[in-house]
């Protein structure tokens, strides 16, 4: 397979990739990608919409980051962000994208194109609403191919039918000519992640990839994803609304709410002990099968905030049951993002001891 | 696809015939309603000298007193392989395609036809290129710079298209453009063969005047496909794959606003006839509407019967084309 052609060498020479874009006291991460407060607003007729508020992370590569919230909690913002995906004049981005050494914030939005697709792909939640109707499958992967390799289209051809096969398309040779209706669901996320995988990109965003799947399938979906992440070693963002999914496959976790990361750390720490009453909440209202709905134990109450008015202090504090423990600290100021052990980051006022307290003693056993 | 167009064919050949009986049927029943007799028919088709043996001959000769299928069987016969009219010892060959002669001119229809259908046709073909063409570049780029200078200018002067009738803007361009400004000759139709040049000459302005209205309804049209489908779920797919902007707009975007645009010029069709009539009448073209007006004014049934096969023709495989046009252009129709 001929990849990583000549174009980035190119790219490299004419010496526009490796020129600091960001801010002078910025200097380039030692990860393969770091977000360095990433803040995504829209300036709306109703107000200010702040979408993603300050947020900060870093990947490896063949990491997998699995970033999960309720609806409105800015994981797409996030993710189309980290693409170049906004369109400038409607959103405001500031913050910092490194991605390899690169950053894409203050990089042209030309720079950030040539890496999409090649340096960095996307699967989306819906594969019918997000693959072109008009053009087969084949089309659109050899179109995805040819834009970032300079090959025939002969050749692309082929690549794209080798992408398919790995991605576990029976008979790829005859579906690479099939439109994406003539697709099943599960087949068609198949196709949809040969798309994004076949420039073989080094970071993946999956955006809810299974969301829109039968329960089956959603299986075979992230098996599949875990053995190609062995296969090309890339790094994978997974985006998703269950805590479930996310700790099946994922190295760390962070959790976000209205905009901004409420928890951060390993799967360790934020499965196994998270420390956030909204991750609690995540946690308790996860499906389990051995248990009957009513049974579940801490549902979230309430719905998300408004981005445009948050409300004040910490954000979650309307939903909170802990809020009055604090003094009326929860509803006054907003709380830090702070180590609670090393590499585990929480935000929320209650006191280290407290939290691990009613951790073990209210949450666990009810779990 | 081949099954597909197949089908459309036969649909099309099918329409065809029904149009034919039908309008068939009317021009046989209408004199029949508006009290004439057979031998009212004969006696314009003698001119001055009636005389009983005479009216006896030309409805023998035209079988003006066949029963109808008769006479519709003849004429269909007429078409494909032609027809003899026999009276005595006089006999008249109509090769094929024949569809009689007029009345009053005793000319064969069918040449009348070759005389007046490319004025007409000239006039639509042209327009429907030039408001394609104009409309959707036109819509594509007011989309694209939404809220811009352009796109309101060129939404309001649609709005005006939209709403000044034809012979209005045609006398008033004929007017300012030939008379006042000189710019161009007074439009007379030229044969496109004779000499294309002079015939793309007389056609410049009632293409103008025919296809400024349809241009901005479709400028609008193109505009409101272009915003719905720029903010599908497959365009940001589109540019999350690394496509250029200018790849993703046309490839993408546009491919999927022109779709249904081409269905509704499809539906256009029978418009763009009656607009080509319009506007060749307001530029004094002597074209298939006037043709037809002479027609019926004078009972003048092969001439009428004419006309409404060469229009229907015209409509009905225009049709085929923009049916076969949309097939390609959406798998999910060719496949169903
Ligand atoms: N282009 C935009 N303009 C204004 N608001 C937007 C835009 N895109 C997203 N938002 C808002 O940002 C918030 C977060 O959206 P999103 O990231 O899609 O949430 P999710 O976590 O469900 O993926 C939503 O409230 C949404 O309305
Ligand atoms: S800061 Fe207060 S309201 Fe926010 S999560 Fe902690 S306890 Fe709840
Ligand atoms: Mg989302």
């Amino acid at each position: 397979m001929a990849r990583k052609n000549d174009k980035r060498d190119d790219e490299m020479r004419d010496g526009t990739s490796t020129a600091p874009a960001g801010p002078a006291d910025s200097r380039p991460p030692s990860s393969f990608l770091e977000v360095r407060d990433l803040r995504i607003h829209f300036p709306t007729d109703d107000g200010l919409v702040k979408s993603v508020d300050g947020l900060s992370f870093q990947l490896e590569r063949g990491k997998t980051l699995g970033i999960v919230g309720e609806s409105g909690s800015g994981k797409s913002v996030t993710s189309l962000g980290i693409l170049g995906l906004h369109n400038r004049r409607n959103a405001r981005v500031s913050g910092e994208i490194w991605l390899d050494g690169q950053e894409l914030v203050g990089a042209s939005e030309e720079q950030v194109r040539r890496l999409r697709g090649r340096d960095m792909a996307m699967i989306f939640q819906d594969p019918l609403s997000s693959m072109h109707p008009f053009y087969t499958v084949g089309h659109q992967i050899i179109e995805a191919y040819r834009i970032h390799n300079d090959v025939t289209r002969k050749v692309a051809r082929k690549h794209a039918i080798d992408m398919l096969g790995r991605v576990g398309i029976p008979r790829p040779d005859r579906r690479v000519d099939d439109y994406p209706h003539q697709f099943s669901g599960g087949m068609r996320q198949r196709a949809m992640i040969a798309m994004a995988l076949s420039c073989d990109p080094e970071l993946l965003i999956a955006d809810e990839p299974t969301t829109a799947l039968d329960v089956t399938v959603q299986a075979q979906i992230l098996d599949l994803l875990r053995d190609l992440q062995r296969e090309f070693n890339s790094a994978i963002i997974m985006i998703t609304h269950d805590l479930g999914v996310v700790a099946e496959l994922s190295d760390d976790i962070l959790v976000m709410y209205g905009g901004r990361c409420v928890e951060y750390g390993t799967v360790d720490d934020v499965f196994h002990a998270p420390e956030h009453p909204y991750t609690w909440g995540l946690l308790g209202s996860m499906p389990r099968l051995d248990r009957e709905r009513s049974e579940r134990l801490l549902p979230i109450k309430g719905t998300p905030p408004s981005l445009i008015n948050l409300p004040s202090g910490c954000a979650f504090n309307p939903r909170c049951a802990y809020a009055e423990l604090n003094g009326g600290k929860s509803t006054e100021e907003r709380p830090d993002l702070r180590d609670a052990a090393p590499g585990h980051r929480v935000a929320c006022h209650l006191p280290a001891e407290k939290r691990r307290q009613i951790w073990n003693d209210e949450i666990a056993p009810k779990l | 696809m081949i099954r597909y167009i197949i089908r459309r064919l036969l649909v099309a050949v099918l329409l065809l015939a029904i149009i034919s009986l039908v309008t068939f049927g009317i021009f046989f029943l209408l004199p029949k309603l508006a009290g004439q007799s057979t031998d009212d028919l004969a006696a314009r088709y003698l001119g001055r000298e009636v005389t009983p043996e005479g009216l006896a001959g030309v409805k023998a000769k035209l079988g003006l007193d066949d029963p109808f299928l008769v006479r519709y069987w003849e004429f269909v016969q007429g078409m494909f392989v032609g027809q003899e009219y026999k009276f005595g010892t006089s006999i008249t060959e109509c090769p094929a395609p024949c569809l009689g002669y007029s009345y009053r001119t005793n000319e064969p229809v069918f040449d009348l036809l070759l005389d007046r259908a490319p004025v007409t046709f000239s006039i639509a073909l042209g327009a429907a290129v030039l408001w394609l063409l104009a409309g959707v570049t036109i819509g594509v780029i007011s989309a694209l710079k939404r809220g811009s200078v352009f796109d309101r200018a060129s939404m309001s002067a649609a709005l005006a298209g939209v709403s000044l009738p034809m012979f209005f803007t045609g006398l008033v361009s004929i007017w300012l453009i030939c008379r006042q400004l000189k710019l161009l000759p007074t439009p007379r139709y030229h044969e496109f063969l004779d000499n294309p040049a002079t015939w793309a000459q007389a056609l410049i302005l009632p293409w103008i005047t025919l296809a400024f209205l349809y241009a901005a309804m479709y400028a609008r049209l193109t505009r409101a496909g272009m915003l719905e489908t720029m903010g599908e779920d497959y365009i940001r797919t589109a540019r999350a794959k690394g496509l250029p902007e200018r790849t993703v707009i046309t490839r993408h975007g546009l491919r999927s606003a022109l779709t249904p645009i081409i269905t509704i010029f499809g539906l256009d069709i029978g418009l763009l006839l009656g607009g080509a009539v319009i506007t060749e009448t307001t530029f004094s073209f002597a074209g298939l509407g006037q043709l037809m007006l002479q027609g019926i004014t004078r009972s003048d049934l092969p001439v009428a019967l004419g006309v409404t096969m060469a229009t229907g023709l015209f409509v009905i495989v225009a049709n085929l084309v923009v049916d076969i046009l949309y097939a390609v252009a959406d798998p999910r129709v060719r496949l169903a």
